[in-house]
């Protein structure tokens, strides 16, 4: 509030209390799962002690490797898939004087950002039930590819950001100093974009990892990934197990998107 | 154009604007940056493209550089048509405003930049680099980073990394502008030796006339896209073309006077006083019978009693090096007169004083308007 200089939200009547309401939705649950990851007992709401017991039990499941091995082989692939078509499209759209379409340009590519997950989940399954029954091919590429799809915007995004904050006359003082367009875009652009490349890499990544939604639409039998493992455990009985592996996958997203704030934060 | 020196007419043409027009947009909302421009900057020459933000000087020299591309006209470096080229393949170097150094390299590496890309043997480039740095006298900041270095470091870096490979034309654009006064005003000295030292021909786009007038060889001067006078500084200061060019360069009184008569190219003026003086005319102007005339501060004298006009003093600022004293004559124009100062006594006028105003035989040119 640039007009009322002395207008400071956080003296209005209330405020501590909506405050901590809302990082008790946010965070409670969270700590209680976190806490129960720990629990010594079969239950998962009643507290047998401090253990890793469940950690134990999680890594040496067969199933809980496997889906976690299909997890990280799909992440990566579609990361990187993404990130290289993401970094191209951050190009196009913004090394370009402005037209006519160009917002239109920048919708089409967010698109996966807009449309419900669920649409997307159906469509996908009727067009790669159909490609299955013609190709006889059912294995991981389709998840592959419906991952790319959704990761691309969130690839696009840090690149984007970081290549409009840069300097053009950076490429422009290559190009005059003899650099061909790819040879400027090898030796100045591609370097000084490499911090934001590996954010949107590190998104797309933490983004295929926690997709449930498309990929219990997509996968064929015995491909489930940690996620949909996850919801497949919950439907029969609920042991600390899952806690654990939530717990797991919650200290390496946190994990990822330290390292992409940081990575953003420094200056190149 | 105006007579100049006889050994630099026999210099060959570097770099040629011919019938420049650019042409933003179209019909009846088409913005001309550039209309209808030719300038022909001459080997080993530091000329400078002067005028006011939006004169269409930094078009110009981007357009010298491949940035742009013109709608009308042809770039001719050394009578070959360079417009459709793109920026790598003319052998002209930029220096940007904001220097544009890579921020990821070493200044080493900024300075090798054009050489590597140019294909260069690597003991080549070694050489010229050193070579360079000690142009700019670097040799220690080699290993440096560019955000490890002062802002007139970096620009002895955007220097040096230009003149690296040993450019045709090097193009500056407003290189000084970010510096501080004293600095700008050392760089100005190193920019002049720099040039002399490396025989490159130098085009230096500024706002700044003082800048202009002290490091040039020769001078356009630019107003909404067009020329409207090319000269050495001299020519420029003293021999001003039109009514823009005298205000734009220095500080100059305007004064209407009526036309006597016109001999030998010397015209004798009638002042608003009465008093009658001599004018010379800008070229190839035919004076109507009321004129405007100008005569620089300098030209003329604040004195007790006597002179060719009268006033009263209404105000007198202190430069340290000299002293403004601005008269207002009895039609209610503003006069301004400047005077040297001297250690001891004061310039002898004070607010409110009856002056006079001694113009020089040789001080006032008609204008055209």
């Amino acid at each position: 509030m640039a007009s009322r200089p002395h207008f400071d939200i956080r003296r209005q009547p209330g405020f501590v209390a909506i405050a901590l309401f809302t990082f008790a939705v946010l965070y409670l649950p969270i700590a209680t799962l976190v806490a129960y990851a720990f629990n010594a007992s079969d239950s998962v709401t009643v507290w047998g002690g401090l253990s890793l017991r469940w950690f134990v039990e999680a890594s040496r499941n067969a199933a809980v490797q496997d889906a976690a091995w299909r997890s990280f082989v799909i992440a990566t692939s579609a990361a990187t898939v993404a990130t290289i078509a993401a970094t191209m499209a951050a190009i196009a759209t913004t090394r370009t004087p402005p037209y006519r379409g160009l917002g239109f340009k920048y919708a089409f590519i967010n698109q996966p950002l807009m449309v419900p997950e669920i649409v997307t989940a159906v469509a996908l399954l009727i067009v790669f039930s159909r490609i299955k029954v013609w190709t006889g091919y059912s294995g991981l590429g389709y998840l592959i590819l419906a991952h790319t799809a959704f990761c691309i915007p969130f690839a696009y995004l840090p690149i984007r950001a970081r290549l409009e904050s840069m300097d053009s006359s950076l490429e422009r003082a290559a190009a005059d100093l003899y650099a061909t367009p790819w040879r400027a875009f090898r030796r100045v652009t591609l370097p000084l974009l490499r911090p934001g490349i590996i954010a949107g890499f590190m998104l797309a990544f933490v983004i295929s990892l926690d997709d449930v939604v498309i990929t219990e639409f997509v996968k064929s039998g015995g491909q489930d990934t940690l996620p949909t493992y996850m919801l497949g455990q919950i439907r029969r009985e609920v042991t600390p197990e899952v806690n654990a592996i939530a717990t797991a996958f919650l200290a390496l997203s946190v994990l990822l998107v330290t390292v992409f704030f940081v990575i953003n934060r420094k200056k190149a | 154009m105006m007579p100049e020196p006889a050994a630099a007419q026999d210099k060959r043409v570097a770099i040629e604007a011919r019938g420049i027009v650019k042409q933003f947009g179209e019909g009846a909302g088409a913005l001309r940056a550039l209309d209808d421009v030719s300038v022909a900057i001459r080997e080993n020459e530091f000329f400078t493209l002067l005028g006011p933000s939006g004169c269409g000087k930094t078009t110009l020299l981007r357009m010298i550089a491949g940035f742009e591309f013109p709608t009308e006209g042809a770039i001719l470096l050394y009578g070959e048509d360079i417009a459709g080229l793109p920026p790598f393949k003319r052998p002209i170097n930029t220096v940007f405003q904001s220097y544009a150094l890579f921020p990821h390299l070493t200044v080493w590496e900024n300075v090798a930049f054009g050489l590597e890309m140019l294909g260069r043997p690597r003991a080549e480039i070694a050489a010229r680099v050193a070579e360079m740095l000690r142009l700019v006298r670097l040799e220690e900041l080699a290993r440096r980073r560019t955000d490890q270095i002062s802002g007139g470091q970096a620009q002895r870096v955007a220097l040096a990394r230009a003149l690296a490979p040993a450019p045709k034309v090097l193009l500056l654009d407003e290189p000084l502008s970010a510096l501080d006064y004293k600095l700008r005003k050392e760089m100005q000295i190193e920019l002049k030796r720099m040039q002399s030292e490396t025989g490159i021909t130098f085009v230096f786009v500024t706002h700044d006339q003082e800048e202009a007038l002290t490091m040039s060889d020769r001078i356009a001067v630019m107003s909404r896209g067009r020329v409207l006078q090319i000269g050495t500084p001299w020519d420029i200061y003293d021999k001003p073309a039109d009514r823009f060019v005298a205000d734009f360069i220095g500080e100059t009184n305007f004064i209407t006077a009526s036309v006597l008569g016109v001999e030998q190219g010397v015209a004798t003026v009638r002042l608003s006083s009465g008093a009658e003086i001599p004018a010379t005319i800008a070229e190839g102007l035919v004076p109507k019978s009321e004129a405007t005339i100008v005569v620089r501060p300098e030209h003329a004298r604040a004195v007790p009693a006597g002179g060719q006009l009268t006033g009263i003093v209404e105000n007198v600022v202190y430069f340290g090096t000299d002293t403004h004293i601005h008269i207002k004559l009895a039609g209610g124009e503003l006069f301004m007169v400047r005077q040297q100062n001297s250690r001891t006594q004061s310039c002898g006028f004070e607010v409110g004083d009856r002056a006079g105003i001694e113009i020089a035989p040789d001080a006032a040119q008609i204008l055209r308007d």
